[in-house]
């Protein structure tokens, strides 16, 4: 059956056939999925469209208009070199979100190959990597993620020290979840069948398990952008992210606190509203998204 | 109980063993250079005298004699010296940084739980109201906004342009030690602490109190005709509280890493600062043994989330005793 069904899916239009499901879906969408849907579309094409749309340039520095306040000519005001900081933000924004989505996929992606290597070696190999997943998983994410940023940013940079640190503290709750799906997956009277009927490896992880897995990782990976977002500015906003001259957010941050005892509170401001918006958008979406394909991963991908 | 308790404290080493082991063999794998750490990256330091430190720290060991002397002095109680305590013990300096965290964590963990009940409770009272509304919107604002935003707006609300709270610090780091706490210092950390955690509290009391109110037994409470508050606080709450206390465990976790964005900004000289500083001047001893401690923390917290769930669910308690 599933041979017959996949010839004639092949000889439909698949991508028009699934634009015009995603429009029929998106009729269904709630006001507050809808709203971040659009807020969101509209941040990240802005963001990645900063210098095409609006030549504005984050590094102009203006020495005469020094934190200045919010005004027609600068929508965030200027820094303490007289920045503005309307473009800083969005190139921030940028820069940020790029690791972000960047460090998510190193996550999601060692939390996989765990979950792969325990749920389908079995014994004493299970064994092992679950024990070595409770390690990491005991650990505070932000601590832990510290130590790996002083020790691999010498050789990896900040910008990779800093996927490292998300990726490699970021991954048990789905390695978990990965093995467990494997383990059931494996006593499925489908499986069996594929397994009797001469099913290869290959073909049995393509076609039976991978599918399966498909939406928990796919959900882990958008519920790990926000956390990675917020680790990035915040250990960018310690000195311990990215370097000082990189407009991310959390050095834009950083900046803030230091301008704060001068009045200038928009610098701490706007980046924050930056972090927060991005974080409540895809938050919105990912939990309307996981309520439609499993409820019950509530309490498992807890991040 | 006695038996759960002494169990779980007799795994303790051996979690930490498996700490330790891991961060070891993060160490070894990275390209870390502790010495080039030690002596600074602009130096003139010659070779010789650098092989000379590695051998006067063991670093030039083949690694299982220096994993088995790391386990072995950690046994003991020896971290190893650090660097930003200018060559202390490790142990040592933690051990006098750690009743400012205490205040600050414990304070924020009080305000959390009292705040996370009073709202909770609340909102779940008046359910579909415009008050419960706005709980849960400020708690979804709060588990999205940055703890750090958070304290540097705070921070310039009530110190600098109200001046009502001083902007950071404590006027004296002894008198912390000595168990006084300087509280009007202590404000604003232990608010914004509470805040990185009380929106998880408030939302799953809120819903927790929803889920019990639907229940048999307080309907049956409802029609003998108790009054709402009776029925609120003595037939829902009670019950409520009860998953509500496993999350303390959890939650102790996220609260201590949070105390290094909020030392940070507000200038606590807790053990968050002592992390900050030590990753800031690459000393790694430092930061592993304040890991080992987290651990350490972690654990005692979940356990001691389990007993109090076992004095206070007498369902457990006969199902495993």
């Amino acid at each position: 059956m599933s041979a017959s069904s996949g010839a004639l899916r092949s000889s439909l239009n698949i991508g028009a056939r699934r634009s015009q499901r995603l429009a029929q879906a998106m009729q269904r969408w709630p006001v507050s999925v809808r709203v971040a849907a659009g807020v969101l579309g509209v941040l990240v094409v802005v963001a990645l469209l900063a210098n095409v749309i609006v030549p504005l340039d984050d590094t102009a520095v203006d020495l005469d208009r020094v934190l200045d306040g919010p005004s027609a000519a600068h929508l965030m005001g200027t820094d303490e070199v007289g920045r503005d900081l309307f473009a800083r933000v969005l190139h921030g924004f940028r820069i940020s979100l790029t690791i972000a989505v960047l460090a998510a996929l190193a996550a999601v992606t060692v939390g996989t190959l765990v979950g792969v290597l325990a749920g389908t070696m079995g014994g004493k190999v299970d064994a092992l990597v679950m024990r070595v997943t409770d390690v990491f998983a005991s650990q505070n994410h932000f601590l832990f993620g510290i130590l790996l940023l002083v020790l691999f940013r010498p050789a990896l940079g900040g910008a990779g020290a800093v996927m490292l640190a998300v990726g490699l503290t970021h991954w048990p709750s789905l390695a978990r979840i990965v093995r467990g799906e494997l383990m059931s997956l494996r006593e499925r009277p489908f499986v069996s069948a594929a397994i009797g009927g001469g099913a290869s490896r290959w073909r049995l992880a393509r076609r039976h398990y991978l599918p399966h897995l498909m939406p928990a990782v796919g959900l882990a990976f958008v519920l790990t952008v926000p956390h990675a977002v917020f680790h990035e500015s915040a250990y960018s906003f310690l000195g311990l992210g990215l370097p000082a001259h990189e407009a991310s957010l959390g050095n834009i941050l950083a900046d803030g606190q230091r301008s704060l005892l001068a009045g200038g509170w928009w610098i701490a401001l706007f980046p924050g509203l930056a972090i927060l918006t991005a974080a409540m958008t895809i938050g919105t979406l990912a939990e309307y998204w996981r309520e439609h394909l499993h409820p019950r991963w509530r309490s498992e991908l807890e991040l | 109980m006695v038996k759960l308790i002494t169990r779980r404290l007799a795994v303790l080493p051996l979690i930490l063993l498996a700490v330790a082991t891991v961060t070891f063999a993060l160490t070894e794998i990275s390209p870390f250079d502790p010495v080039e750490a030690y002596v600074g990256a602009e130096n003139n330091v010659s070779a010789e005298r650098k092989a000379e430190i590695a051998h006067a720290w063991g670093f030039d060991q083949p690694v299982y004699e220096k994993f088995g002397r790391w386990i072995y002095n950690l046994a003991q109680g020896d971290m190893g010296n650090s660097i930003v305590a200018g060559g202390q013990p490790v142990a040592g300096e933690i051990a006098s940084r750690a009743s400012a965290s205490i205040a600050l964590v414990g304070g924020a963990l009080a305000l959390v739980l009292a705040g996370g009940l009073v709202f909770g409770v609340l909102a779940a009272a008046f359910r579909g109201t415009l008050f419960d509304w706005l709980v849960r919107t400020l708690c979804y604002f709060n588990t999205a906004a940055p703890s750090f935003w958070i304290g540097l707006l705070a921070l310039y609300v009530f110190s600098i342009e109200l001046g009502w709270l001083p902007a950071g610090g404590t006027s004296d780091p002894r008198a912390v030690e000595a168990g006084g706490v300087d509280l009007e210092h202590l404000i604003l950390p232990m608010v914004i602490l509470a805040l990185t955690q009380y929106a998880w509290f408030t939302l799953f009391v809120r819903n927790t109190m929803l889920e019990i109110l639907r229940e048999d037994h307080v309907q049956f409470a409802r029609a003998q005709g108790i009054g709402e508050l009776a029925v609120l606080l003595r037939y829902a709450l009670p019950n409520a509280l009860i998953p509500f206390v496993t999350l303390i465990g959890t939650h102790l976790a996220e609260l201590i890493g949070g105390t290094i964005l909020i030392e940070s900004i507000f200038g606590w000289p807790g053990l968050g600062l002592l992390a900050l500083d030590a990753a800031r001047s690459e000393d790694i001893p430092m930061i592993v043994g304040i890991t080992l401690c987290a651990s350490v923390l972690v654990v005692l917290g979940n356990l001691l989330a389990d007993v109090t769930y076992r004095i206070i669910d007498p369902r457990v308690r006969e199902a495993t005793t």
